[in-house]
């Protein structure tokens, strides 16, 4: 296999893993921009993986699966909501417990409804989204590097894929193109003066919040309906809290989450491929270091050696209307 | 008019917690109802598990040992105003100083071993929480997210060392190689066999120890009124001539140290070899022990006996019970969390309206009595 063969298998692998990344990072974004910190992205998208794949098993829709696993993402939010929200309570404490909720219910009910160790049943056919071809990806897969590049890269992947790259400009238009988008920032930086203004914080964080579970759940029937074909314990594997890190690498912006996605995306395609493989000079790369990559670069960009990232002013801070 | 004020400190500090408690388990209850079986005789067979026989309760404090240091790791970090979600990290790599010291004198004595290995478990523990703490001081990084990076960074650094450095040659899995005599922690149960064949050993004395020195150094020293001072004003500390990132480096310091703690119970306790992910989750427990205890060493404990008593007991209930996997403890442990931890407020408000209520009836009957003695 050629050198250019080998690198397109490596950059379709980066569209595949970064989807998932994208949309939770894109979901953590609406929330921590409206001033709610979310550390239960990985909670959610376990919860929406499951709920996807549970539906999708007994009713054969792939379709039917993805609003369920929304539905079960956004309760999820809701209950994040209601507790940082209404009750004001700590929105790191909230969000580990939506992570450990998460990691038990999805099991233990697992379990209880199908015996099979946690899993759900193997999808197939429309139970799952499948991908699609482009027209012509066949007839130009031969034609050399445009065919790599159009019948593999960026044909053949299923709705989802081209969906979460979408919501990238969507994403950026409503939060800065839109009367709701200013809100919901400003809600985050200064919620007196949204309040002043006569709109009402707390129901505008709430949007943002359950904005974010329609994201994750997405991101999660994604998981378990789309890149592999039923549920498995723990199928997220931190992939929420890597979408965290793209989310302070990108400065909480929409454009920038998508490179910071794509970069992180890249990386752990690239941890795949160097699974015991030699390189020149260098030798055997450790494929740990490259999967902790992400995490060492967010740390080194957090403490300001590589530019500087601050989050929302308000971001943790309940709000408490004046009397 | 009702003036809301804040509560009386009993109230505050056992009935909050109390109804909290009561609503987690009373949902937990209906989850064991939904799976189909019944949870009366649930939290029977939990509450014999964990503390009906003298295996069960071995087992019991084994855990609770494991969730005071965490829960101190999460506390001390508090008091000084810092949210550290990294024990999980720290007592992770501070396995790696356990094990290497207990291999290098697994031939001498138990108490030449003990004390070296809690040196290196808890300067490694130590450097996995000091390094977050000096970000926080001296850079402005967030310590929750750093925090939550280096618990990945420190598992993947750990599945390099088992797979590449500490691994036996005639060895598939990555694990350390074995201590077979001065490394392993003596066990409670040859002095007294009572417990059983439950891992008790020797630090859960240190636990109680800990507990104890926490106590003195938190309300009993100049550094302990700092980190305190620190953590309720930063200003007045400031103004009061107190390095503020002093105080943060070295609060993070110690509670990496003691999050350290954990390893010797679990790597030198149980397991007698390093492991992969041999923390499992005690250190995010911390949190929840930390939370529920008040941050305060007594409430820790008590707390550390409770989720103690959950897991131990969730594992016999998963024995017992078909239907209820081991994951039952972890939808336990989430809900009760959020309700001691996230949504706290839930029944505050409604109490804080009930005592100002109860209050102002009876500041009126005094009055009322004042007034006729007068006359």
């Amino acid at each position: 296999m050629g050198f250019f063969d080998s690198l397109i298998l490596l950059l379709d692998s980066t569209v595949r893993l970064t989807v998932p990344l994208l949309l939770a990072c894109l979901a953590g974004l609406y929330s921590e921009r409206a001033g709610i910190f979310d550390i239960g992205l990985e909670g959610k998208m376990l919860a929406g993986a499951f709920g996807a794949a549970v539906v999708a098993a007994l009713t054969g829709s792939a379709w039917l699966g993805l609003f369920a696993g929304i539905g079960v993402s956004m309760a999820m939010a809701l209950i994040h909501g209601v507790a940082s929200i209404t009750f004001r309570g700590n929105q790191i404490i909230s969000g580990v417990a939506i992570n450990f909720l998460a990691a038990g219910l999805t099991t233990l009910l697992g379990q209880t409804w199908f015996k099979q160790g946690g899993r759900t049943p193997q999808l197939n056919g429309d139970a799952r989204f499948n991908g699609f071809d482009f027209p012509f990806a066949d007839q130009l897969a031969d034609v050399p590097v445009i065919g790599g590049i159009y019948s593999e890269l960026l044909s053949g992947h299923n709705i989802l894929v081209y969906a979460a790259f979408f919501a990238v400009p969507i994403t950026y238009f409503v939060l800065f193109r839109t009367r709701f988008g200013l809100r919901l920032r400003a809600s985050g930086e200064n919620p007196k003066a949204v309040d002043t203004a006569g709109v009402n914080v707390n129901m505008m964080r709430f949007k943002a919040v359950l904005i974010t579970g329609i994201l994750c759940g997405i991101a999660g029937a994604y998981l378990s309906t789309g890149m592999s074909s039923g549920f498995v314990k723990d199928m997220t594997a931190g992939r929420g809290f890597i979408a965290l890190a793209a989310l302070i690498f990108a400065k909480w912006m929409p454009v920038p989450a998508l490179y910071a996605c794509l970069l992180f995306g890249f990386l752990s395609a690239l941890g795949n491929f160097m699974q015991g493989a030699e390189l020149p000079i260098i030798g055997e790369v450790p494929v740990q270091l490259i999967q902790a990559l992400p995490y060492i670069l967010t740390v080194v960009l957090l403490a300001g050696f590589i530019g500087k990232a601050v989050g929302p002013k308000a971001g943790g801070i309940p709000y408490v209307k004046e009397r | 008019m009702i003036v809301r004020k804040p509560l009386p400190r009993w109230a505050d500090l056992v009935l909050v917690p109390f109804l909290n408690l009561t609503l987690a388990f009373l949902i937990s209850g209906l989850v064991v109802l939904i799976i189909g079986e019944n949870p009366l005789e649930a939290v029977k067979i939990l509450l014999y598990g964990a503390f009906g026989y003298g295996e069960g309760l071995g087992y019991t404090l084994h855990f609770a040992t494991n969730f005071v240091f965490a829960g101190l790791a999460f506390s001390i970090a508090s008091h000084a105003g810092q949210f550290n979600i990294g024990a999980e990290g720290q007592a992770y790599v501070a396995g790696l100083g356990a094990i290497l010291v207990a291999l290098a004198l697994d031939q001498t004595h138990w108490l030449l071993v003990m004390p070296l290995a809690m040196i290196a478990a808890g300067a490694l523990g130590g450097f996995w929480g000091f390094v977050p703490g000096y970000l926080a001081a001296k850079r402005g990084s967030h310590v929750v997210i750093t925090t939550i990076m280096f618990n990945f960074i420190a598992s993947a650094f750990m599945v390099y060392m088992l797979n590449n450095v500490l691994k036996e040659p005639s060895n598939m899995a990555p694990e350390s190689a074995t201590v077979v005599n001065a490394g392993k922690m003596p066990q409670l149960r040859e002095w007294w066999d009572y417990f059983g064949y439950s891992p008790l050993n020797v630090m859960f004395f240190v636990a109680i120890l800990a507990l104890i020195a926490t106590y003195i150094l938190l309300w009993r020293t100049e550094l302990g009124y700092k980190i305190r001072t620190m953590g309720q004003n930063p200003n007045a500390a400031h103004y009061a001539g107190i390095s503020n990132s002093a105080i943060v480096m070295i609060a993070m310091t110690i509670a990496g140290a003691v999050a350290g703690m954990i390893a010797l119970n679990e790597v030198l306790g149980v397991q007698n070899r390093l492991v992969l992910d041999f923390v499992f989750g005690y250190g995010f427990v911390g949190i929840a022990v930390g939370l529920m205890g008040r941050n305060h060493p007594i409430g820790i404990a008590l707390a550390a006996v409770l989720f103690g008593a959950l897991y131990q007991g969730g594992q016999e209930l998963a024995f017992m019970m078909p239907a209820v996997t081991r994951e039952m403890i972890l939808v336990i442990q989430a809900l009760v969390i959020l309700f001691t931890g996230a949504m706290e407020g839930l029944f505050r408000g409604p109490l804080e309206m009930m005592f100002g209520m109860l209050e102002f009836s009876k500041s009126d009957t005094k009055d009322d009595a004042a007034a006729s003695s007068k006359s």
